[in-house]
């Protein structure tokens, strides 16, 4: 503290508060309105508190989902959705960590050009390659599929960057002293790197198993099956066409569901989660 | 920089980098360049048959009223998300920055939104906003507001910049906080002592000093409100009412998966690529910028 401003201390913790309040409301008025019947929802303006529907709600969409929507359970919809966040988040870093240790830890021609190729991924981003991608993945009769779902989502360059900065800070005795000792190159990347990596991996994992839950653009293209839907592909199937035919007390549960996993997963591991952003944007 | 001691093999680098490479060829490089080749290519209504025609799906292109459309309509939202974003996330954070108490809890209650999938957020502002059962348009009508985002265009425009960027603010927060947070103390104290009060300190030394972050967050926030934020536009508006709120990417979907116009939404693409790859040069520039600094 600089000097001592009690005015400005009151202000401060004011305009915070104002700032949470306004950023939590679309949060506290949908667990709101999940947790009371629909007819009681379209009653203008909708109760301000809970009411006594929430077991009722959150179970016919966990086990039976919407009536006039999807119908689908959004029990199996959170299931693909963390089939496909965890198999993303740990594909990609498993073929970067090894990606790198290549390109850090060997000499071999074309070394560079790869680099480059795996660089120059950043600038595709699926949503500017939609129909040819779809095509591709089409042609390989991976519609509908966990392998369709994750695997033209695993390559990284952001993760083969951030290991190829590390592995670039980890001193040089290290690989010497495993070479004098006789270890090969597998031997010094599964005693002596991996170790060394576990912080990096565990901010990537934070971080990309948030970027896998919340894919929307990709599954919904080659999900068409409801079985394969992911939670938020589910979500916005239930949203159909004009507000009043819409079962929002369903739909906001199902929001809930949804949200809450990627949320706990930041609150808890708040400190990975900082780390990894910092640093992918290195 | 480059490793002094180096392993040898003729092969196991090769091996290593293969899932890699392979993942980025089959579902990077062959649709980019499929991309490419379809732009160049005239279909007929079955994708039966298609034919070379050159240049004239860009020149269709650029002729066609809603394509240039979208281009404006991507402009305003991108800056609109982009700089209400930047702004309040430097309010909150340098009042953040200024509390002892409590910072940790402020810090966590600020960040969770980061988590929440955008076709969610737009789900979430939808209800609150929605014509007849939003509790917002309800406040609104109290007002003598007339709210109905499905019939106004400029309505729909302010809804997905809502969502867009409540999404947005936790991640330019953390990066603001961590940008004053390394801001040396010693230079806020000696403008102390000279008599600088907060509002001065913030606008001749915070600010300044904190331009790089703020550089940095212009692009990222950019690049997010072009591409990202398809989940926001589908979920609300789906590119309405009328072309309100069709974002390029958003009509690259809508052309290619609704329409089935295969040429057209190729050189939409091509030209979203040529997009993203000056966006990422412009990043890449501000990282050398910020070494030197």
């Amino acid at each position: 503290m600089i000097e001592n401003r009690p005015w400005l201390t009151v202000f401060s913790h004011a305009m915070l508060i104002a700032g949470i309040a306004v950023i939590a409301l679309p949060l506290y008025i949908t667990f709101v309105a999940s947790t009371h019947t629909l007819d009681e929802i379209v009653q203008v303006p909708m109760p301000l508190t809970p009411g006594d529907h929430f077991w009722e709600n959150y179970s016919q969409v966990l086990t039976a989902g919407t009536q006039r929507g999807a119908a689908a359970p959004v029990g199996r919809m959170m299931l693909n959705s963390l089939v496909m966040a965890v198999v993303i988040a740990v594909g990609k870093i498993a073929i970067s960590i090894i990606a790198s240790f290549a390109i850090v830890y060997f000499r071999f021609p074309l070394r560079n050009f790869f680099f480059w190729m795996i660089f120059v991924t950043l600038m595709l981003p699926v949503e500017v390659r939609i129909i040819p991608t779809f095509k591709v993945v089409s042609d390989l009769g991976m519609l509908n599929s966990y392998v369709g779902l994750t695997l033209p989502l695993i390559a990284s360059a952001t993760a083969t960057f951030l290991f190829r900065q590390f592995f670039l800070t980890v001193p040089d005795e290290l690989a010497e002293a495993a070479r004098i000792d006789g270890a090969g190159p597998m031997r010094f990347f599964k005693d002596v790197l991996l170790p060394l990596s576990k912080t990096s991996m565990a901010a990537l994992f934070v971080i990309q198993f948030i970027y896998g839950w919340n894919q929307y653009l990709w599954p919904l293209l080659i999900t068409t099956e409801e079985s394969m839907y992911t939670a938020v592909i589910g979500i916005k199937r239930m949203v159909t066409g004009g507000d009043a035919l819409t079962e929002w007390h369903l739909v906001t549960a199902t929001a809930m569901l949804a949200l809450l996993p990627p949320a706990l997963v930041i609150v808890l591991m708040q400190k990975w989660f900082v780390k990894g952003l910092v640093e992918t944007e290195k | 920089m480059e490793k002094r001691v180096v392993f040898r093999s003729r092969w196991l680098p090769y091996a290593l980098l293969a899932p890699q490479i392979v993942v980025t060829v089959v579902f990077f490089f062959w649709p980019a360049f499929q991309a490419a080749w379809f732009s160049f290519q005239l279909q007929d209504a079955f994708g039966l048959r298609s034919e070379f025609v050159g240049l004239a799906n860009f020149v269709h292109l650029f002729r066609d009223e809603y394509y240039l459309n979208s281009f404006k309509v991507t402009a305003v939202f991108s800056v609109l998300v982009a700089a209400t974003g930047i702004s309040v996330a430097l309010l909150l954070a340098t009042m953040a920055d200024r509390v002892l108490r409590g910072a940790l809890a402020y810090k966590t209650l600020l960040i969770w939104p980061y988590a929440v999938a955008p076709a969610v957020a737009g789900v979430l502002w939808g209800f609150l906003f929605a014509p007849s059962v939003g509790i917002v348009t309800y406040a609104l009508r109290q007002t003598g507001y007339e709210w109905n985002y499905v019939l106004n265009g400029d309505q729909a425009m302010v809804l997905v910049v809502l969502a867009s960027t409540w999404k947005q603010i936790s991640y330019n927060f953390l990066f603001f906080l961590a940008g004053l947070q390394s801001i040396p103390r010693s230079l806020i104290e000696a403008a102390a002592i000279d008599g600088a009060g907060p509002t001065r300190r913030f606008w001749t030394i915070v600010f300044p000093l904190l331009s790089p972050t703020t550089f940095f967050l212009l692009v990222v926030n950019i690049v997010y409100a072009f591409f990202e934020t398809f989940g926001v536009i589908d979920a609300t508006t789906q590119g309405g009412p009328g072309q309100a709120t069709q974002i390029l990417v958003y009509k690259v979907y809508h052309d290619g998966v609704k329409s089935a116009d295969l040429g057209g939404s190729s050189a939409q693409s091509v030209v979203l690529m040529a997009i993203v790859i000056a966006l990422t040069v412009a990043q890449f520039r501000f990282v050398e910028r910020k070494v030197q600094y």
